[in-house]
């Protein structure tokens, strides 16, 4: 499992695009500063499903209460590196 | 790939926003198995819902649960029946913690000095003709005297077959006692004679609704893809039923695949243990059914599959919009 910020992104992007079945888009193109609710328009729902093959893939757990925080795909792979480095 | 802002006028998008990040949590709780009526047609008592649990009445145990219910997330906390004024200090448990709301058939006024701004939703099933067939009553001359002008209440009009042609009158009495209306549909769960719908009275209540929304705009809250979707039983083609209903008590829900529902939701009984399968009865045919909260729930957590046009995301955002209207996530 890696660290790398930009890998991160990616495989979040890569993870959110097929839950949610997007099209038109890759990981790659995807805006990591995209807002997912106002603009992608997931629903705490969707989040929920995400957050369970994040943890699956990264070992972390997501809490509800933090769902709120996790706006953009950049700031959840920011969340998520910040558990791994604190190691929670 | 399409965004709610590439869909969306400025004007549509901050309507948009102003409820995309409400994460409304609701569950639904039995106050009592008591009523002060006993209207043919009730789901709680027509099912035996009354009769599924003994109800709890320490009350510090209410104020000990509903803590609990918050540590589950809920924000919203909708009190039925059978009749919550029955039971104030339960009430309250909730309403010291919680956004809450509260059905009720009107004839107890709620005291405004003690709940001084908690939503209450006042059951009417029609004309005081039917009134009387179905409930026993005229509610109507009670609870209007109760909550007339009260910025805080409005009428839950239950419309019946034998309505149909006479909603104006309904409305307009209402409008004249200083209150708003939703509208929902009599799903006749105990078969009375004469008020289970016909397709063609479906047809003729869903025109007859969308009239009195363009016509008392202020007074009633609705929206016109709510009387679509509640009277069709379809929604972007699929057919409301046990596999897409959102408000299908959480811990017992074992669907597969699993349909877009609320998250965590539960419908308590009374005993502060006992679950009910659903928002509604839990004898009713799933296919058949009218549920009004139901219906727009089901819009409500279907966002994305409304993000294939503008008119379908404009239509998602009125339904939120009267809901969040409803609970006063938002104002009137």
């Amino acid at each position: 499992m890696t660290n790398d910020p930009t890998q991160t992104i990616t495989r979040i992007a890569e993870i959110i695009i097929n839950a949610l079945q997007l099209e038109d888009v890759t990981p790659q193109t995807f805006d990591p500063d995209l807002d997912l609710v106002d603009e992608v328009g997931i629903d705490s729902m969707d989040l929920a499903t995400i957050a369970l093959v994040l943890r699956d893939e990264y070992g972390i757990r997501i809490d509800e209460d933090d769902y709120p925080k996790l706006t953009t795909v950049r700031i959840i792979a920011e969340y998520i590196n910040t558990k791994l480095t604190s190691g929670e | 790939m399409k965004t709610v802002s590439s869909l969306l006028d400025a004007h549509w998008y901050e309507r948009y926003k102003n409820i995309a990040k409400l994460n409304i949590r609701s569950s639904i709780y039995d106050v009592t198995d008591r009523c002060n009526l006993r209207c043919k047609g009730c789901f709680f008592f027509s099912s035996g819902e009354h009769e599924a649990a003994a109800e709890e009445k320490d009350v510090s145990k209410w104020h000990a649960f509903v803590e609990k219910e918050m540590a589950r997330g809920v924000n919203l906390a909708i009190l039925i029946g059978g009749e919550p004024t029955l039971c104030l200090d339960r009430i309250e448990a909730f309403y010291k913690r919680l956004p809450t709301f509260c059905a009720t058939n009107g004839l107890i006024k709620v005291p405004r000095e003690r709940f001084p701004d908690m939503m209450v939703g006042i059951s009417l099933w029609g004309e005081a003709e039917d009134e009387i067939t179905l409930r026993g009553k005229d509610t109507f001359k009670i609870s209007s005297a109760n909550y007339a002008g009260d910025p805080h209440a409005y009428y839950l009009y239950t419309i019946t077959p034998k309505q149909l042609g006479k909603t104006e009158k309904i409305i307009k009495k209402i409008e004249g006692v200083g209150l708003k209306v939703h509208m929902q549909l009599l799903s006749n769960d105990e078969a009375v004679d004469g008020f289970s719908w016909t397709p063609e009275e479906l047809v003729a209540v869903r025109a007859e609704m969308d009239a009195m929304l363009e016509a008392y705009p202020r007074t009633v809250i609705s929206s016109k893809y709510y009387h679509k979707v509640i009277t069709t039983g379809q929604m972007l083609g699929r057919p409301f039923g046990w596999m897409e209903c959102p408000s299908v008590t959480d811990t017992i829900d074992k669907r597969v695949p699993q349909p877009k529902r609320l998250t965590n939701f539960i419908r308590w009984a009374s005993d502060l243990q006992t679950v009910h399968r659903c928002c509604t009865s839990e004898t009713r045919d799933c296919a058949t059914c009218k549920d009004g909260a139901a219906h727009m729930s089901w819009v409500m957590v279907n966002k994305r599959a409304h993000m294939q046009s503008a008119e379908e995301l404009q239509n998602w955002i009125e339904v939120y919009e009267m809901f969040a209207k409803l609970y006063q996530f938002i104002p009137w």
